[in-house]
């Protein structure tokens, strides 16, 4: 498996990615009733590619209908903070502020967002099925999904076990919990960097524990955190083990050159060591690539079945930024457009 | 909106409940807490006569959240006779909380 790929733009928490819900035991599909539209476009997911491809869809006056989840709509960028790189923004906007933003203007248009889990998807044929929590029948001639990506575990020992209680994924709702404690960040991607200086707000010493010897966050953010006071990285170094009884109280490292194993103590662990895309919907449905992508043709965002399109992090081992999910939103829309022409 | 406790009365309301008490760990900083809060009242509503289910926010009663070791919210846990039966962390779909929970809420 890859090691810190490009992270999220300043993606942080667990807690906010969209939540679909696998399908592990495949059901025979319910019945859809007879007399129920057939949607143009239904979209799955509500980050930016998901609200991009309904502000698009939207105004070519197709109608879609996006399902964005119950409890994590808007995904990653619900739980960051300000977010500098966006275009349009010259002094940067809160990451919830801009995904609602973007929501209500695919609202404007006429999308209809709705806070629902998609728990299962029928691709093949003419009509698609989208199958709700609730065992509600949805019908389209095209689905584009953009269900995101989810956080990577280090899938070490003590990772599980102390999560809630000490191990977390989201900086913004869990550094209120170590004010004036000693804590490290794993990773080294613009995830990282940016969950490392956030917990300078609360902490009284930031470990940034990186397995290479140099970062891969943005210029800037690296700069910003070899700057910072409290932030002091680690380089070479991976985590063997995150180590307490009912609570973390240090770590181990491993030093990714010589070997050497050292402990750290810390009463907290972030781990931002990037994202997977979330493909468990579409597993054994649509080819997936090598690196567990959703596989699209060339730079379209047509998938292996015809009417089935996807976009977002969901495609993008590489560059899993917003402003790329929002492009790819927009390609598509574009393409579900053209598809539905041909019909 | 469900009962909000406090470090003050949470062994009254919670420690000392005849029936098994679902608390929801939150604070009004953490948007994940946000979006699972109404799904919690969900719940309250529908499993009444089984389950009780109340809110603490850990910024103005922190002690509570520091006895039970909670690092992360939102942390949803489940005491049954003043001791904690099970807990869970994040935001999750209300189908999901309903399995995990489920052998509270049978009626």
């Amino acid at each position: 498996m890859a090691t810190d790929s490009l992270g999220g733009l300043f993606a942080a928490g667990a807690g906010a990615s969209i939540n679909v819900s696998p399908a592990s035991v495949e059901k025979p599909a319910p019945e859809a009733d007879e007399n129920q539209p057939v949607h143009d476009v239904i979209i799955v997911g509500s980050g930016p590619a998901g609200y991009t491809a309904a502000i698009y869809t939207a105004r070519a006056n197709l109608k879609p209908v996006l399902f964005a989840s119950s409890v994590s709509p808007g995904g990653d960028l619900m739980t960051t903070t300000e977010v500098e790189n966006f275009p349009g923004f010259v002094d940067g906007i809160q990451g919830p502020e801009l995904m609602t933003t973007i929501g209500a203007q695919a609202e404007r248009f006429g999308a209809d967002i709705r806070y629902e889990d998609v728990e299962q998807l029928e691709l093949d044929g003419d009509t698609k099925k989208v199958i709700l929590s609730d065992g509600s029948v949805h019908l389209a001639k095209t689905v584009i999904i953009s269900t995101g990506s989810e956080y990577r575990k280090l899938g070490i020992e003590g990772e599980q076990r102390l999560s809630g209680h000490g191990v977390s994924w989201c900086a913004t709702c869990d550094g209120f919990f170590f004010k004036e404690k000693e804590l490290a960040v794993v990773g080294g991607g613009d995830s990282a960097l940016e969950e490392a200086l956030y917990l300078t707000n609360h902490a009284s010493k930031v470990y940034l524990v990186h397995r290479r010897d140099s970062l891969r966050g943005s210029e800037i953010m690296q700069q910003r955190v070899f700057d910072h006071e409290k932030i002091e990285v680690i380089w070479d170094s991976a985590v063997k083990t995150i180590n307490g009884e009912d609570k973390v109280s240090s770590v181990t490292l491993t030093n990714t050159k010589t070997g050497e194993e050292s402990e750290l103590t810390v009463e907290g662990v972030f781990v931002a060591i990037g994202s997977d895309p979330r493909t468990a919907l579409v597993a054994g449905k649509l080819k997936l690539t090598d690196a567990g992508t959703i596989a699209v043709d060339g730079r379209t965002s047509k998938t292996s079945i015809p009417g089935v399109f996807a976009a977002g992090d969901v495609i993008d081992p590489t560059y899993r930024q917003a402003i790329t999910a929002a492009g790819s939103g927009c390609v598509a829309a574009l393409d579900a457009q053209h598809y539905l022409e041909t019909l | 909106m469900s009962h909000q406790v406090t470090d003050a009365n949470f062994s009254e309301e919670v420690l000392s409940s005849d029936k098994p008490v679902i608390v929801d760990f939150w604070a009004e900083w953490c948007g994940p807490c946000r979006m699972v809060g109404p799904v919690i009242d969900e719940i309250g509503e529908e499993y009444a006569e089984q389950v009780k289910v109340v809110k603490l926010d850990v910024e103005n009663n922190p002690a509570t959240a520091m006895k039970y070791g909670i690092t992360s919210i939102p942390a949803i846990y489940v005491f049954k006779d003043g001791e904690v039966a099970q807990q869970t962390v994040g935001a999750k779909p209300k189908a999901a909380l309903v399995k995990e929970f489920a052998e509270y809420l049978q009626a």
